[in-house]
């Protein structure tokens, strides 16, 4: 099968719904001629038009006012936020307005709306532009939240995540965005709320969602080689949770170690965390174990951030802890 | 072009429908009967009514905290919004949403809205969706003074203003935002001077004159219609209650309340009405009375739809 980034996956599978289904626009900051700061829009405003493919100011609350609105009226906007740290300037919209919305109009409303945005540490882009700040949406009923860690699942998430008729939180670590992958072309989907087994094994769970994940599958080799099989799993989705196949795993293994970008306190790892303890106590040989960043802010230069990012050294050391 | 009696009369109704309906509410919430906040229309019913005089059913409106008279100028069923604002199951939200978010997305009301300025955001992606689909469908955009200084006022008109999208942004100025006077959150009078600053026209009106409104209305509706841009229309009003019911309103005097109460916008209306012949007398309580037995009737309604069952709580979080 052949192999495209993450980035061109995205860029493919809205180039695919947009042509199928003339309600679905994008709108963005320099989402147009620009192509989006990590290419994901790129083409597009050539391909469909600046009707389709609108250029914003920079105006997060009402990007997401306007797809709000848009969405209410029949039409499906995917709309970027460029980095999901600004999302802080449009909180309103997005928590109190498209979540809630649905609900309190009795269930009249249908918002079939994207907001997508990139996450994540790395590129010593420090503060204000590397949080993963899932766990604020996934605290918030009536936002789903998407997280893929391959180009495959960037793919069948986004396009489930165009056809979901509720307010979607797709976010996309930008490390990820030039890693390759098998992607097939044309229409397939991955259901939201179903989580994958990257790895199976009987000795300890790994539960990690985004960028995470590559560090758990590398852990899990690592492991191996010591005769531990660690089964990693990639929740991919947080809101819905795929809590079956979680559970299975943890039934299987005893032994859970949540990892995760996001810092430590008040993370989903801590919801996982007393997720498993409330519904599979019995099937826990040791305790649960979270490895995650700190509870500081992202640090900017390329030493420190190092040291801020969970890394393999960290993931190990906890399963050790416990198996 | 003149309006006919029948419009004329038209608006009178809508206008003293909005009256009678929130001040039978402001007797039914201190009764105890209704929950929670309410925050009441009365004094500004001109707006409403010369407004949505001027729309289509197919057309939108984003509201406010302060909705209830948006809701019935654009159409709204009495028997559904009293039965929201008594939490019933045969309310308009099943009883989820209450005063502050009543909607009917039917009849192209996108919901009031409990966050001021929330609905200056959402109005211009509801104008967006009207050109991507091709229809001449327009928006209007109601908020206060309070939310002329939130951010979404100047995200929501600019993103309108640079697109041309067919929004009219409706400024009800009522001068408070809660207690604290215009003077006092805002360096200017006009709030439609900030027209300016997107290069869309600015009007404004009495705001206690419902053919003004209704005047200034149809011109901003005729500019969004043929593809002109948004407009910012200034109503200057008053509200007869204060901010919410029980709001004990220490911060205005009583010489102020009064001179507005003389230029009370229903009675204004109805006696130029009387002056031009239009209506008698009998006419006007014959009205009223019609009117009072609809609201009676909605709270008869409302009264008797049984209450939402507990089980239907978890409903309605996601379309499925």
């Amino acid at each position: 099968m052949r192999e495209i980034s993450y980035a061109e996956a995205l860029n493919e599978v809205l180039r695919e719904e947009m042509k199928r289904d003339p309600t679905i626009f994008v709108a963005g900051e320099d989402v147009g001629a620009f192509g989006g700061v990590f290419g994901v829009t790129k083409g597009l405003l050539e391909e469909f038009g600046e009707e389709r493919v609108r250029d914003t100011p920079i105006t997060e609350a009402a990007i997401v006012g306007c797809a709000i609105g848009a969405a209410a009226t029949g039409m499906r906007p995917v709309i970027e936020m460029m980095f999901m740290d600004f999302m802080g300037v449009c909180v309103d919209q997005i928590v109190n307005q498209a979540a809630k919305m649905r609900y309190m109009f009795g269930g009249k409303a249908r918002l079939p709306m994207v907001i997508r945005a990139c996450c994540g540490a790395g590129v010593s882009a420090a503060a204000q532009h590397s949080q993963s700040l899932e766990a604020w949406f996934v605290h918030t009923p009536g936002l789903k939240v998407v997280m893929p860690s391959t180009p495959y699942d960037a793919k069948g998430l986004l396009r489930s995540a165009i056809a979901d008729d509720n307010p979607v939180i797709f976010l996309e670590h930008k490390l990820l965005y030039g890693k390759k992958g098998s992607v097939p072309e044309g229409a397939f989907t991955i259901p939201l709320g179903s989580a994958e087994v990257k790895r199976p094994g009987q000795h300890v769970t790994l539960i990690s969602w985004s960028r995470m994940v590559d560090v758990c599958v590398s852990a899990a080799q690592s492991l191996a080689q010591e005769g531990i099989e660690a089964e990693v799993i990639d929740l991919r989705t947080l809101t819905p949770l795929d809590k079956p196949t979680l559970f299975a795993s943890v039934e299987k293994t005893g032994k859970v170690v949540i990892v995760h970008e996001a810092c430590l306190t008040g993370g989903f790892g801590g919801e996982v965390a007393a997720l498993i303890a409330d519904e599979a106590f019995d099937c826990l040989d040791a305790p649960i174990k979270r490895v995650a960043a700190p509870d500081v802010p992202v640090p900017f230069s390329p030493v420190l951030e190092r040291h801020y990012i969970p890394n393999e050294l960290q993931v190990l050391r906890a399963v050790r802890e416990i198996v | 072009m003149e309006l006919d009696r029948e419009q004329r009369v038209g608006l009178l109704k809508t206008m003293l429908t909005i009256r009678n309906f929130e001040l039978k509410l402001a007797e039914l919430f201190a009764a105890g009967k209704v929950p929670g906040f309410v925050h009441l229309y009365a004094g500004q019913e001109a707006v409403a009514a010369g407004v949505c005089a001027n729309l289509r059913r197919d057309d939108y409106i984003t509201s406010t905290h302060r909705g209830h008279g948006h809701c019935i100028a654009k159409g709204g069923d009495l028997r559904r919004m009293m039965a929201e604002l008594y939490g019933r199951a045969a309310g308009y939200c099943k009883g989820k949403g209450g005063s502050m978010h009543i909607a009917d997305l039917d009849i192209g009301i996108l919901g009031a809205n409990g966050i001021v300025g929330g609905g200056l955001a959402i109005a211009p992606g509801a104008g967006l969706s009207a050109r991507l689909r091709g229809t001449d469908q327009v928006v209007v955009c109601f908020f206060g003074d309070g939310a002329s200084n939130q951010s979404t006022f100047h995200e929501g008109i600019n993103m309108a203003s640079i697109w041309r999208l067919p929004v009219i942004f409706v400024c009800e100025n009522n001068l408070y935002g809660i207690s604290t006077p215009q003077s006092r959150h805002q360096n200017i009078r006009d709030v439609s001077d900030r027209a300016r600053a997107y290069g869309i026209p600015g009007v404004t009106v009495d705001g206690n004159d419902v053919i003004a409104v209704y005047e200034a209305t149809r011109e901003a509706v005729r500019r969004a219609r043929a593809g002109e841009g948004p407009t910012l229309l200034e109503c200057k009003t008053y509200r007869h209650r204060g901010h919410f019911e029980g709001d004990p309103m220490s911060y205005r005097t009583k010489e102020e309340m009064e001179e507005w109460r003389r230029r009370d916008p229903v009675e204004r209306f109805w006696g130029k009405l009387r002056e031009m012949r239009l209506l008698t007398e009998t006419d006007y309580a014959e009205l009223d009375r019609q009117i009072r037995a609809q609201i009676d009737e909605a709270i008869r309604y409302a009264e008797e739809s049984p209450l939402p069952d507990p089980a239907e709580m978890m409903e309605d979080v996601y379309a499925f």
